[in-house]
């Protein structure tokens, strides 16, 4: 069996940056992806990023996938690629999958699992038929694939990820035809909302997708005004002529490696759903098991980055690696950072949810 | 293109910031018909954590401070009108903009990332902020320096009975 102080699981914003703290603090660190390209989602985000200078705001994802790669080669991490982590024994013996055909197990001193999450399905007549798609599969086809997925959108959904993925379709060379929200009020901030409605976007509150009609693809979309009750209004239906139904209906934590090593659940329907409770240090009801990113709520790639440094961070301190006081200074520092990511009107109920998490005792 | 107000139902059901709303927001500020000088105009009302604004503006004109979900606002004593925010704002929610430019013309300079690019003296439809045209305007100059990462900053007049109105143009057709 091999060994490594540190294996951190997924290779997105929170395994990048939990990686690169914890090598920086003096760890061994390997850092493990399914994908044959590390970065999980930045290399999509083809926009510039929120948050201050600490959060890199201002800079393309992109651009800081590329930065974050430059700074685990810099720090020469161990990077395996095109490897699936299958299970996690004894609290720490990962079972990995490489390359499709090397089964080799790791024994781990610490591990941060930073798996990510999945994007919801809204289930509706003819949601089956090509053309249906997940809002971060369009993300993917038109910003790493340079495929357009379609010419006429409907978009479910208008939380940031609607649409910042509807101005990225116009941007691709895309027609949108509509963006509809179950709710009577938008979710996502004003500005990305302000900026797709200005390029000729309408936005339809208090409706939802009713059908998808076509033969072998998706050649028309039904949509209909729902009532405060969320049950559709007859005789409000639309149909919409477009060739591309997007779903940004949230997303949830992958969470199943967590929980079947055996770390405790909770729930927390703000951040996802189910969740492995952690404490502030994003250490799991196992003391050798972190997790980071979306994995422990969902969020955005900002918070994700910094949850990322507060594990690996921790993880090192928890070896012996780091000094009480430095941990203490740093630390506190990556607390901050965080608390000004989850301030203001849209970070608040997140900030709660997550305290809510960390106040609930184990056992 | 007649202008309707049926639509204009405010950020969160539009998507688009209505005047009203903008101006309660301490954070608009339409530059006075008067000033010579262009200035940074920022629709940002909402308090999101975010101040690259603050941090990219050379003049030390907007402020967001400490808290980063602070409202940014522009001393109009201090901006010069140097653009340099319009490119740097992750929301595109600044532009420049001036009552008079020449005689009866108004001068804005706003953010887009769309290809084609439009070329100077190319004339232009302006959009409001809900993307209905409202008139014709002509480009004077295109900016894609590489501070701007990208994001092409578009100069261009129309006629100032619209002033306040328009926010940027409508995207031009592909091939």
């Amino acid at each position: 069996m091999e060994e490594r102080e540190v294996v951190v699981i997924g290779a997105g914003p929170a395994g990048l940056s939990a990686a690169l703290e914890a090598a920086r603090s003096g760890a061994h660190v390997l850092l493990v992806d399914e994908n044959s390209k590390p970065g999980g989602q930045l290399f999509k985000q083809i926009h510039k990023f929120f948050g201050s200078r600490d959060h890199r705001a201002g800079v393309r994802g992109i651009d800081i996938g590329t930065q974050l790669l430059e700074e685990a080669d810099a720090l020469r991490i161990e990077v395996w690629l095109d490897a699936e982590v299958c299970g996690i024994f004894n609290q720490r013996d990962v079972w990995i999958v490489r390359n499709k055909e090397k089964s080799v197990n790791v024994r781990a001193q610490r591990i941060i699992i930073a798996t990510g999450a999945v994007e919801n399905s809204v289930n509706f007549p003819g949601w089956s038929l090509p053309g249906v798609m997940g809002a971060g599969a369009a993300q993917t086809m038109i910003n790493l694939h340079r495929v357009l997925p379609g010419y006429k959108v409907l978009m479910v959904g208008s939380g940031n990820v609607g649409v910042i993925v509807s101005y990225q379709l116009l941007q691709a060379g895309a027609d949108v035809k509509a963006i509809v929200e179950a709710a009577p009020r938008l979710g996502g901030y004003g500005v990305h909302t302000a900026k797709v409605r200005r390029a000729g976007v309408p936005f339809h509150t208090s409706h939802t997708v009713l059908e998808a009609r076509g033969t072998d693809h998706v050649e028309s979309a039904t949509i209909v005004q729902i009532d405060d009750k969320w049950q559709p209004i007859p005789g409000t239906e639309k149909v919409l002529d477009v060739d591309t139904i997007c779903i940004a209906a949230g997303l949830t934590p992958l969470v199943e490696l967590a929980f079947a090593a055996g770390c405790e659940p909770l729930y927390s329907p703000l951040l996802g759903g189910m969740v492995p409770w952690h404490d502030a240090s994003m250490c799991t009801s196992i003391p050798s098991i972190y997790i980071a990113g979306d994995i422990s709520g969902v969020e955005e790639a900002s918070t994700a980055m910094e949850e990322g440094r507060m594990a690996g961070l921790s993880a090192a301190h928890s070896l012996g690696y780091v000094a009480e006081h430095d941990y203490e200074v740093g630390f506190k520092a990556a607390e901050q950072r965080m608390l000004a990511l989850r301030s203001g009107l849209f970070g608040q109920k997140r900030r709660d949810a997550k305290a809510a998490i960390m106040a609930q005792t184990r056992g | 293109m007649e202008h309707t107000m049926s639509d204009d139902k405010g950020l969160k059901v539009s998507g688009a910031p209505n005047l009203a709303e903008l101006h309660a927001s301490p954070c608009y500020q339409l530059p006075a018909e008067d000033r010579r000088a262009l200035a940074a105009v920022i629709e940002c009302i909402e308090g999101i954590p975010c101040n690259p604004c603050e941090t990219a503006c050379p003049q030390h004109a907007i402020i967001v401070g400490d808290e980063i979900t602070n409202l940014p606002i522009v001393d109009l004593d201090k901006c010069n009108g140097c653009g340099i925010c319009v490119a740097a704002c992750p929301g595109l929610a600044i532009y420049l903009k001036k009552h008079t430019f020449k005689e009866g013309l108004a001068y804005i300079a706003f953010p887009y990332e769309y290809v084609p690019l439009p070329v100077e003296g190319q004339t232009i439809k302006m959009v409001d902020r809900l993307g209905q045209v409202v008139c014709d305007g002509t480009v004077l100059r295109v900016v894609k320096i590489k501070k701007n990462d990208r994001t092409a900053v578009v100069h261009a007049t129309y006629p100032n009975g619209y002033y306040e109105q328009v926010v940027n143009m409508q995207r031009l057709a592909t091939d």
